[in-house]
């Protein structure tokens, strides 16, 4: 049997998620390529990262303006026209696969396995439902596999390959949708998915300033990715790329801070697997603390200057 | 330009759901049931387009028991002109759904399919897609706003570093995002006129899709538990914690 991995880039650097869901797709026990399919000269560069990859022994690569924004349309035909070879497809869910794979599932007439957190067996995986709130064991029945696979469980494989790398086969470009434009934020601060360290604000925050002004200085003495729960994204504390939970970024970082949020299960559902987890809200009561390893009951324009002062005093 | 928008009945998002002790699935009977809470989304969405003069007639299909006919009246009582009950019981995965989508969109020819981007309840998040798929249609998934350009579309979508604004060949599938609009809430006299818009009965069998599922649910268990820490008295001992105790520092 062989998988094919769908490579997550940003079309220079290949993405820490593609490790992580290559350490998943290596567990289905069969070979696996990778394809890059991107636009541009960057194209290039994430190929040949992907082919020092531990555990990879091939590398596909399709460069073409119809990759170059992540169109759903054409990098769907592209992996349907590559179907021929593979058993399985396996792609990080990050917002580019849970748009693409489902429509290749549905070409294939495969029931695609969303977000599994673990392989049982090359044909059985668990899966959260209800937003963690219980852990599902499915089979699949079909003869292709179509694999979402939430990164935050999975390690990241390392290096130690070095697979050839080839053109794909090229598909046609369906034409149904053209790309306008983009507004992505540059930040030097990690991204919430591979972050170690999460500081993140809720509610209680009250504005976008108060995010600049208290959880964005506190996150950069750690050197921590900046999150949000949903109530503070809604309220426009806080853009939506940072929002984590149920129906935003699920993230498993070594140590999480939730800076004035109550920790309603959907917010939950994005954090739990944070190795520590510390909180800090002013209500005793406040759900966030029936799940956090460190609770401070405390006003957090008050604590979080202080615990800034106190990281800046250590060093940090 | 009709709009259909298929909504699904699942528990209620407020729900804290229970793990039956055999392992066989959630605890269900008794348990307060509700539209999805991104199909509210896109039934408000379609209405808006209705009420901009955008879309002529807004249809809602629900696939589901017969207790799926609430959720339709729900997106009728919203403002929807009328509904598809396709009765099926047990599970009709993602892909079942959308075969029997692709059948009700090919007899009412919508220019335009709106959707949530998941159901919180199997929050698989795959129906939109796939109904794309099958159509041969253009699809936005997560959409942050929806702008109608003639017949086709020009959709801004949320994704994993921000925003990103395509342009949709019509007729197309978009899947909703929390930021789309905030769903109104139906007034009494609409619940009461809701009751009197038809809903058209129909089966699986209408359509002759095959909805035997193709993942055989083997388990259903409690995610390993979490237990509650410490409270430390202030930021002093918070971070002697971190440092010395939990070792993150």
């Amino acid at each position: 049997m062989t998988t094919l991995l769908i490579a997550e880039h940003d079309h220079e650097t290949l993405k820490d998620a593609t490790n992580k869901a290559l350490t998943a797709a290596s567990q289905l026990g069969g070979a696996v390529h990778v394809l890059v399919a991107g636009g541009g000269q960057g194209t290039k560069a994430a190929a040949e990262a992907a082919s020092k990859l531990a555990g990879v022994t091939k590398v596909l690569v399709a460069e073409g303006p119809a990759y170059e924004h992540d169109l759903a349309e054409p990098l769907a035909a592209l992996i349907v026209a590559l179907a021929g070879g593979y058993d399985a497809f396996v792609a990080p869910a990050t917002s580019r696969f849970k748009n693409v794979m489902p429509r290749v599932a549905a070409l294939l007439d495969v029931m695609q396995v969303s977000e599994i957190i673990k392989v049982v067996a090359p044909d059985t995986f668990e899966r959260p439902i209800y937003a963690g709130n219980a852990i599902q064991t499915v089979k699949s029945k079909d003869a292709k596999k179509v694999i979402t696979v939430r990164t935050s469980t999975f390690a990241a494989a390392g290096e130690g390959g070095s697979a050839a790398i080839e053109n794909a086969a090229s598909a046609a470009d369906p034409g149904l949708s053209t790309f306008v434009g983009e507004e992505v934020a540059k930040s030097d601060r990690p991204e919430l998915t591979s972050a170690k360290i999460i500081v993140s604000g809720g509610r209680a925050m009250q504005s976008r300033e108060n995010f600049a002004k208290y959880i964005e200085p506190l996150a950069d003495k750690l050197g921590a990715g900046v999150g949000a729960s949903r109530a503070a994204v809604d309220a426009g504390y806080a853009p939506n790329d940072w929002q984590v939970g149920q129906t935003g970024k699920v993230v498993a970082p070594e140590l999480y801070v939730a800076v004035g949020i109550s920790g309603a299960i959907q917010h939950l559902a994005g954090m739990k697997d944070s190795k520590v987890i510390v909180a800090i809200n002013k209500d005793e009561d406040a759900p966030i603390f029936q799940v956090a390893d460190y609770g401070l009951v405390a006003d957090l324009y008050q604590a979080v200057p202080e615990l800034t002062d106190a990281l800046g005093k250590l060093g940090k | 330009m009709k709009v259909l928008v298929p909504v699904k009945r699942v528990v209620d998002y407020n729900v804290k759901v229970r793990v039956k002790s055999d392992g066989t699935g959630v605890e269900l009977a008794n348990v307060k049931m509700s539209m999805n809470p991104f199909d509210e989304i896109a039934v408000e969405e379609a209405l808006r387009l209705k009420e901009a003069g955008k879309a002529t007639e807004v249809v809602v299909v629900s696939i589901g028991p017969a207790q799926a006919s609430e959720t339709i009246r729900t997106g009728l009582a919203m403002g929807a002109d009328r509904g598809i009950l396709v009765k099926a019981e047990g599970n009709v995965e993602p892909l079942a759904v959308a075969k029997i989508l692709k059948a009700v969109v090919e007899a009412e020819q919508p220019g335009l399919v709106i959707l949530g981007k998941q159901a919180i309840d199997d929050d698989s998040n795959q129906t939109g897609q796939m109904l794309a798929a099958l159509l041969g249609w253009s699809q936005a998934t997560f959409a942050s706003k929806l702008e109608v350009e003639g017949s086709d579309f020009k959709v801004t979508r949320e994704v994993d570093g921000g925003l990103q604004t395509i342009k949709l060949k019509g007729p197309a599938i978009v899947t909703t995002d929390l930021r789309l609009n905030e769903p109104r809430y139906a007034s009494l006299p609409n619940i009461m006129k809701a009751k009197k818009k038809p809903i058209d009965d129909k089966s699986v069998a209408d359509y002759g899709v095959d909805v035997t599922p193709r993942l055989e649910v083997l388990k259903t268990a409690e995610p390993a538990g979490r237990k509650a820490g410490v409270k430390v008295k202030d930021v002093a001992e918070l971070v002697n914690k971190l440092k010395t105790e939990a070792g993150v520092l």
